[in-house]
């Protein structure tokens, strides 16, 4: 993969604002889930999406799905703007995964019905083709043939993901949208899901965009990691840089509230102070300073502005080589 | 295994649920004990019976459902013979509980500072206003910023996470003895789940609560717990103190738990994760022998019959598996062959 090739999917400083109306007759205000917001993904990759909620990776997912369109900029595959594709040109390329598997899929509809439903709205193959499609990608979801004539109530939590995500591929995408793939199941059933994943990624080609809060499971699975705070992305970097040597203060603070598995350790102090701030009237400056440890009187007035460089892109004054360098901030720096 | 010093005694605790196709045994012949100021974690998936044993203390549990235990008891009071009245002059007094759904737990309907009144005049008599300063001090101190103009508000114009505290201040109003939190911060964001965390472990010491913390999390018991009780399908599969469990956990399904989580650090990126194949056995009917068995990769004839608690050596960890030693000595790679 080289730098130049056109990334299978970009976004270009893609805004998503709604606007919200308080009251009966309260005035109409707007709030920005996503700010100017550009990502690139590269074939192959896994890119971990994570933040708090609220912070917009669901309308993030959903603009790349072609739920929501983007209030201004630009979503392209393969370089091309998504207004160009039709909408099941689009379907046929990104499919997604959803977080629970007990309200994902119709109550109503056996399993054969749900996994050959995308064959039929895309007109795929007669009626025998279809179902030959279904089996095989059962068998590739390691579910046995006989659960096609089940209902999703006779089927477990874990079975259930099986089948959203046998869903998901039997068109054959090249990018999947995982929104929270593993945090509604049982922690031996989420391995046996990540697992699978990992196959598929390999046996398939797939890109992922993987949405989660569990930056764990993230460290495991991504190959890079976007950290988003209220619309932005201020730190995207690969993964192994992200989780080793983190430079946003946001990204440190997440990264320090991973409770792992230690016995000999304390629950952390995250320093983070108290609430996520408001998104319809976020604060001034760098959205982050009221919660930042490292705050200074820069951060209250001046926006970031992007730094991209070796270590990839992160939007901090800390960071900055053009901030103006008070003495206050070297120290903070050092 | 009953200590001296317990503020909570639970022996041979067993749950029945009747259903349409005859007896669930959701919960079978499991006992531990808390001392004050100690924090005990029941890990176990769903289905394990952790929630249906917190219900069974509070005295929450539906007629239908029978309870029987050989003892289990709430600082000398028997919590079996407790009638109606005595088990609800103890909870929200002595004992309290912390449920996982924050928004379905308040009533949409009265305001925070209503409800968090309502917790103390129930049980103490006095004034309403020092129920209110009370409440106020708690949002405080549970970490709410402009805590009195919060107690007008109703649930739904908080946070989950403020939800979640505004729980815990109520749990709290009585000065409880006993705080059992069931799964207390698995809606939230990992930023504010640690902040709640420390803050209910802050408060216990303060208070010098005993708590019983109810997950699925393993990060979170690691870090909170000092005792830790791992439930699988209603039975206690290892009871012990925590670092012991987390350095050499003895039975098969805690090993594999262990197993199947990324340890950052220690779990090499994008390699496999462990896994427990197989699924949950039903637990109507007939229930003998270990629950695990059929999940076991070490699973033997024996197993079908019922198997002894153990005890290692001079230690206060225990486990039900008839391996002398467990499987704490045993390769990783040659369990994972097996």
């Amino acid at each position: 993969m080289t730098g130049t090739e056109t990334p299978f999917l970009e976004l270009r400083n893609v805004t998503k604002t709604y606007k919200i109306k308080q009251g009966l007759f309260g005035e109409t205000k707007s709030l920005d889930a996503l700010k100017d917001l550009s990502l690139k993904l590269s074939k192959g990759d896994v890119l971990g999406l994570v933040g708090e909620s609220g912070c917009g990776k669901s309308t993030l997912a959903k603009i790349l799905l072609g739920l929501e369109a983007p209030t201004s900029g630009q979503v392209l595959v393969d370089g091309t703007p998504i207004g160009g594709h039709d909408r099941l040109a689009l379907a046929r390329r990104i499919q997604p995964i959803f977080q629970d598997p007990y309200s994902s899929l119709n109550p109503r509809k056996t399993i054969q019905d749900l996994i050959a439903l995308p064959l039929r709205v895309h007109n795929v193959g007669d009626e025998a083709s279809r179902t030959k499609a279904v089996r095989e990608i059962l068998d590739v979801v390691g579910l046995p043939s006989r659960v096609l004539t089940n209902y999703p109530s006779q089927m477990s939590g874990g079975q259930r993901q099986r089948v959203a995500i046998a869903r998901a591929l039997v068109m054959r995408p090249q990018i999947v949208i995982c929104d929270e793939p593993t945090s509604a199941l049982d922690v031996s059933v989420q391995s046996q899901i990540l697992n699978l994943l990992g196959d598929l990624r390999s046996e398939f080609g797939l890109t992922y965009l993987f949405i989660s809060h569990d930056l764990a499971v993230v460290e495991h699975l991504a190959t890079q990691v976007a950290v988003m705070y209220l619309g932005r992305i201020v730190e995207e970097t690969d993964a192994a840089a992200l989780f080793d040597n983190a430079r946003h203060p946001y990204s440190q603070a997440l990264l320090k509230s991973v409770l792992t598995p230690d016995p000999a350790m304390e629950v952390p102090d995250t320093q983070l102070g108290m609430a996520y701030p408001n998104p319809i009237d976020p604060p001034s400056g760098c959205h982050f300073h009221p919660r930042c440890p490292r705050v200074t009187s820069l951060c209250k007035t001046q926006t970031p502005r992007p730094v991209v460089d070796t270590q990839g892109l992160v939007e901090c004054h800390l960071h900055d080589p053009q901030a103006n360098m008070t003495p206050a901030r070297q120290e903070a720096l050092t | 295994m009953t200590q001296d010093g317990a503020i909570l005694t639970v022996e041979n605790l067993s749950i029945d649920i009747p259903t349409e196709t005859g007896t669930l045994h959701a919960v079978r012949n499991i006992g531990f004990d808390l001392k004050p100021g100690e924090t005990l974690c029941i890990v176990g998936e769903s289905g394990s019976g952790k929630s249906l044993t917190s219900l069974a203390l509070m005295g929450l549990l539906g007629s239908s459902i029978k309870t029987k235990a050989n003892r289990m008891s709430f600082d000398g009071i028997d919590l079996i013979r407790a009638g109606k009245r005595q088990m609800r002059s103890l909870r929200g007094a002595r004992m309290s509980m912390i449920f996982q759904e924050p928004m379905t737990s308040l009533n949409p309907a009265f305001t925070i500072g209503d409800q968090l009144i309502e917790a103390m005049t129930l049980h103490v008599k006095g004034p309403k206003s020092d129920a209110r300063n009370r409440a106020i001090d708690l949002l405080q101190k549970v970490g709410i910023t402009s805590a009195e103009s919060r107690m007008s508000q109703y649930p739904h114009q908080l946070s989950g996470g403020l939800r979640q505290r505004v729980m815990i201040a109520m749990a709290l109003m009585c000065g409880p003895e006993l705080i059992i939190a069931d799964e207390p911060t698995t809606a939230l964001d990992v930023t504010i789940q640690a902040q709640i965390l420390r803050l209910l472990k802050d408060l216990q010491q303060e208070f010098g609560m005993a708590m019983i913390l109810i997950t699925h999390d393993l990060g979170v018991v690691a870090r909170v717990a000092d005792q830790v009780a791992v439930m699988y399908a209603g039975e206690l599969v290892e009871t012990g103190p925590t670092a012991e469990i987390f350095a050499c956990p003895s039975h098969p399904y805690t090993r594999g738990l262990l197993r199947c989580i990324p340890q950052p650090g220690k779990t090499e990126r994008g390699t496999r994760l462990g896994t427990i194949p197989g699924i949950v056995p039903s637990l109507v009917g007939d229930v003998s022998g270990c629950a695990f068995r059929t999940r076991c990769a070490h699973a033997r004839d024996i197993c079908r019959s019922d198997i002894p608690e153990q005890t290692a050596p001079g230690e206060t960890h225990s486990f039900r598996c008839i391996a002398p030693d467990g499987f704490a000595g045993m390769d990783e790679t040659e369990e994972a062959r097996a």
